[in-house]
């Protein structure tokens, strides 16, 4: 789990939450991304954005909002 | 329900059911193709409290308290009650004005934009192209980093402030209070035009709650919806307002308001034209007017109902934009800059002009760069 690269999107607006996402995810074929949202709005896209993108999603809820893990 | 609102076609469900819902509201009072219309309606609230003094369109809209109540009981029920702020709250106090600005030059938010087109008022066209090169534009900002910042955690009693505001309106409208000399003081309530037509008071009340209810739930937002379709090709927020617009103009159909044309009734000799309801046919500023609304909308993060339906979820940036559009109603009938059914005000061209040198500074400048 050593090569995990966190995105913090926490407090941001639609859809920039998943902008920063799209940007972590470009050129990787494989790995492990997680994003810090804030809403459950926020949460939705940036799962459902993993998803149509072919990653496997997973997510949890944090001190402040949510953790959304797209694994490869 | 809850299950099929928040699924994928959440949007699509409740784009539907809101169209039937505004249809039906326009059938039982409201305005011509103005069921919803978070702008006009959000306008006439302002002339109710007085904050401008256009004698036509005064009225204390139940819509609007019942989506922020709608979505505020709903973000409560399914614990998405979440008070944040503090994303350049002034920005998009500026950008709420605007937004307002050029939805009262089109004549309409983007909901009525829809709307219009569904009831056949071909003006709208024009309207709805300009909604979508706004949000175009809005677009090239986001993929150049624009943001306004991050909004962070409030305490819980923050997210309230729109919701108890949404109650004061609604104590206003049943009590319908006088704080001076009678007719000379608000509360403004309009006896001829459009502010004079509505939905009983419970039937709208009603309608906000359950809409707030269903946007709160499936995320139904129509700028969104093109936002997402052009950026991310993501339709299932786009699907919501096709099925709002499909089922309001089959509405409309059943009932007999879908009036296809510019007008409903050409002018012939000695008769004179029948224009659609609440719209003009200056079409350079139909298209622009919801440009700059459209590029406004696409800067804060979503359309007017959308804002509204954060409000209620604690969003207090949200809030402040909401009372941006308050204002900029307010600015657009004392300032001569709001459009009727004759054409544009004597200052429509010029605050469109403006609102559109704002928001393309506001988008130019704010392009933090975050890591």
């Amino acid at each position: 789990m050593s090569d995990t690269i966190t995105v913090n999107a926490s407090g941001l607006s639609c859809p920039q939450p998943v902008i920063e996402t799209k940007k972590a995810l470009s050129g990787l074929s494989s790995g492990r991304v997680e994003v810090l949202v804030d809403t459950a709005t926020s949460r939705n896209n940036v799962a459902r954005f993993g998803e149509n993108k072919g990653w496997r999603v997973t997510t949890e809820e944090r001190e402040g909002g949510f953790r959304v893990i797209l694994e490869k | 329900m809850d299950k099929v609102l928040t699924s994928r076609n959440g949007p699509w469900i409740a784009g539907g059911i809101i169209g039937l819902i505004a249809v039906a509201l326009a059938h039982f009072g409201n305005p011509g193709n103005m069921g919803f219309c978070v702008a006009c309606f959000t306008r006439d609230i302002a002339g109710a409290l007085g904050l401008h003094r256009a004698g036509v369109v005064q009225y204390l809209r139940p819509e609007i308290p019942g989506f922020i109540l709608g979505s505020f009981l709903s973000a409560l029920l399914f614990r998405e009650y979440s008070p944040r702020g503090g994303s350049s709250p002034a920005v998009r106090f500026g950008l709420g004005v605007f937004a307002m600005l050029g939805a009262l030059v089109f004549l309409g938010c983007p909901w009525r934009a829809y709307l219009r087109v569904a009831g056949g008022d071909w003006n709208a066209l024009y309207g709805v192209g300009g909604l979508a090169v706004g949000v175009l534009i809005g677009i090239g900002f986001l993929w150049h980093g624009f943001s306004l910042g991050a909004a962070e955690n409030n305490p819980k009693a923050a997210g309230l402030i729109m919701p108890l505001m949404a109650v004061a309106l609604l104590a206003f409208l049943f009590l319908a209070p006088t704080f001076g000399e009678a007719g000379k003081a608000p509360i403004f309530f309009s006896t001829s035009g459009p502010g004079s037509k509505h939905a009983p008071v419970l039937m709208a009340l009603g309608a906000g709650l359950i809409v707030g209810w269903f946007a709160q739930r499936s995320r139904f937002c129509t700028v969104g919806a093109l936002r997402d379709l052009f950026m991310m090709g993501d339709a299932h927020l786009f699907k919501g307002i096709v099925a709002f617009t499909v089922v309001a103009f089959a509405a409309n159909y059943a009932l007999g308001t879908f009036h296809p044309g510019f007008v409903i009734t050409p002018a012939a000799e000695g008769v004179k034209a029948v224009p659609q309801p609440v719209a003009h046919m200056d079409q350079l500023w139909n298209f622009l007017g919801m440009v700059l609304s459209g590029l406004a909308f696409t800067l804060a993060g979503g359309c007017p109902g959308r804002q509204l339906i954060m409000a209620g979820e604690g969003d207090s940036d949200a809030g402040i934009f909401v009372l941006g559009m308050l204002v900029g109603a307010a600015v657009a009938h004392n300032f001569s800059a709001a459009s009727s059914g004759a054409g544009i005000g004597p200052m429509g061209a010029h605050v469109t002009v403006i609102g559109l040198v704002f928001c393309l500074a506001v988008g130019l400048f704010f392009q933090p760069s975050r890591s």
